[in-house]
């Protein structure tokens, strides 16, 4: 075994070997331009990316028509949402979304907002998910677009995808979810769960950075977005700039492996996950956070009472996870994901999350029981907080000064 | 963000972690920080007659820098009358610790629980509180 270990699978993934492998001739000898029409060279980069269009077509059951290659999931988050209200503002200029959506889209619905854009930030429930009742309360004749994340990055909740995009297309509206967390970690089809829409990315499913795609539907409805990036008119038309070939040759390949994998893979790692959050939440006073139910197989985010998640991280050498706390942040607020299933500011401080993958091992598992227990209560030996907690003070009658 | 080797030693092996009787009129309690905001530090000295503190204790939530600051904080705070542990600055702790700017808060809350246990200690004693004017870095 070797140190330091990561679990940090939903911040990124370690690049699959097979992956490389299948990149490396697109640096070299095949580096033609894809839009080069009239020459081997560029036939032979076509046929590389046209090759990764199906591998990523397949693994989410959409045509290969349907794909757009972009830079990431931020662009692709930001090229539906942009580009679908620009597209689509005379028939109205509401969108819908969550409030614990990745700051991809967040943010390019504030810009919606400042586009004179109308958005509802939907609260969830204490364990993450959406409230199809409040959604449907929501909708008006102007929702143009609702956008709700598959698999929620910090805490794994999936939400329930077919219910919210019947809900969207009962009122005439799109449907667009952020999967960078579900694309090859459980199954997800484009006709069967109803999308119009979604984002995702290499670099979370053992592909390279840099490098991403958004599906767009063309058949029932055919779903257009406009351009968010002028040029050449790449990906018809849709997103311009020279293809990333190396890169898109290995998310076709990262899309490829997760589908020949996932099945099993999926369920080595919901054990090991299972097997971990069991081991520590024999501790006093820890608790998971989110609906472990609907959930990825891989993530588990729990917090532990009385210590603070920096300095937990801090203990916990060797052991490469993260938290909610955001000691390291000017604005010292903790995750905003956390904070919206109803966690108090101190229960959010005290989170860590444990993200399993392709590459872990029960070996590793084992380690880091041990460490994150040790390191739990080594620092709740330090902790004033603990130390009350046991004499039986209740905190909250504490006269706290805020800094 | 990488920790420097004064944090990493202060935080893997604190000094004086513990508790002194908050009832003892001899012994001053700073508590200070909200459990909201991710640091509680709780700063106990032990005073003799001479007004000299013969021993300090803490206990710390918060991150690995906040741990640090107060561990440090007790080290400087044994044999210092209250007098002169009332000049320990923020700043000193933050050269000391070489802390980052986004971890200076640490510090100022570390200087704000010196205060406050000196000042715990001068209210039991029948001495006025010493009001701090000092505008934080």
């Amino acid at each position: 075994m070797n140190l330091p270990i990561y679990l940090d699978n939903n911040a990124t993934t370690p690049m699959d070997p097979r992956v490389l492998e299948a990149m490396l001739p697109y640096f070299t000898t095949k580096f033609g331009n894809a839009a080069s029409r009239n020459h081997p060279f560029g036939w032979v980069a076509e046929e590389g990316v046209d090759y990764a269009r199906e591998q990523v077509a397949k693994l989410i059951g959409a045509n290969e028509k349907e794909i757009i290659f972009t830079s990431g999931a931020t662009e692709s988050d930001n090229l539906a949402i942009k580009g679908v209200f620009e597209m689509y503002k005379d028939k109205g200029n509401h969108i819908i979304t969550t409030v614990t959506e990745h700051k991809a889209v967040l943010d390019a619905c504030k810009h919606v907002e400042k586009l004179g854009g109308k958005v509802t930030y939907l609260p969830v429930k204490e364990d993450g998910i959406l409230d199809l009742e409040v959604l449907e309360q929501a909708m008006t004749n102007d929702t143009i677009l609702v956008s709700v994340m598959y698999g929620n990055n910090e805490i794994g909740v999936i939400q329930p995808i077919k219910e919210i995009s019947a809900i969207a297309h009962k009122y005439g509206a799109l449907f667009m979810t952020d999967a960078v967390q579900a694309v090859g970690k459980i199954p997800v089809d484009v006709n069967a769960d109803g999308i119009d829409l979604l984002a995702l990315s290499a670099h979370k499913i053992y592909g390279p950075k840099g490098v991403g795609a958004l599906y767009v539907r063309r058949k029932g409805p055919r779903v257009k977005v406009t351009a968010q990036m002028d040029g050449g008119g790449h990906e018809r038309g849709m997103r311009s700039g020279t293809l990333n070939v190396p890169g898109i040759v290995g998310l076709g390949k990262a899309c490829e492996l997760c589908g020949l994998e996932m099945e099993s893979e999926a369920k080595r790692l919901s054990a090991m996950r299972d097997r971990l959050q069991e081991s520590l939440t024999v501790l006093e006073e820890s608790y998971v956070n989110g609906n472990v139910e609907h959930r990825l197989p891989h993530v588990a985010n729990i917090s532990f009472k009385y210590v603070e998640g920096e300095g937990l991280m801090m203990a916990m050498k060797d052991l490469a996870v993260s938290s909610g706390s955001a000691c390291t942040s000017a604005s010292l607020e903790p995750s905003y994901v956390l904070k919206s299933l109803g966690l108090s500011d101190d229960l959010a401080h005290s989170s860590i999350r444990f993200g399993l993958g392709r590459f872990s091992t029960d070996e590793e598992v084992d380690y880091a029981i041990e460490v994150t227990k040790k390191a739990v209560t080594h620092l709740r030996e330090l902790s004033p907080l603990w130390e009350m907690f046991k004499e039986g003070i209740d905190l909250d009658s504490i006269e706290w000064a805020e800094h | 963000m990488a920790y420097s080797d004064k944090v990493i030693d202060h935080y893997t092996n604190p000094r004086n972690v513990g508790t002194l009787d908050k009832s003892n009129h001899k012994v001053g309690t700073g508590l200070v920080g909200a459990p909201e905001c991710g640091d509680v530090m709780r700063l106990q000295i032990q005073v003799d007659d001479n007004n000299m503190i013969t021993d300090a204790k803490f206990k710390t939530f918060g991150c690995g820098s906040a741990i640090a600051s107060s561990s440090l904080a007790t080290e400087w705070l044994k044999g210092k009358s209250i007098d002169d542990a009332m000049k320990i600055d923020n700043m000193d702790i933050v050269e000391e610790l070489a802390l980052p700017p986004v971890k200076i808060h640490c510090s100022v809350l570390a200087e704000d629980a010196i205060k406050a246990a000196i000042n715990d200690y001068r209210v039991k004693n029948g001495m006025a509180p010493i009001e701090s004017e000092k505008v934080h870095h």
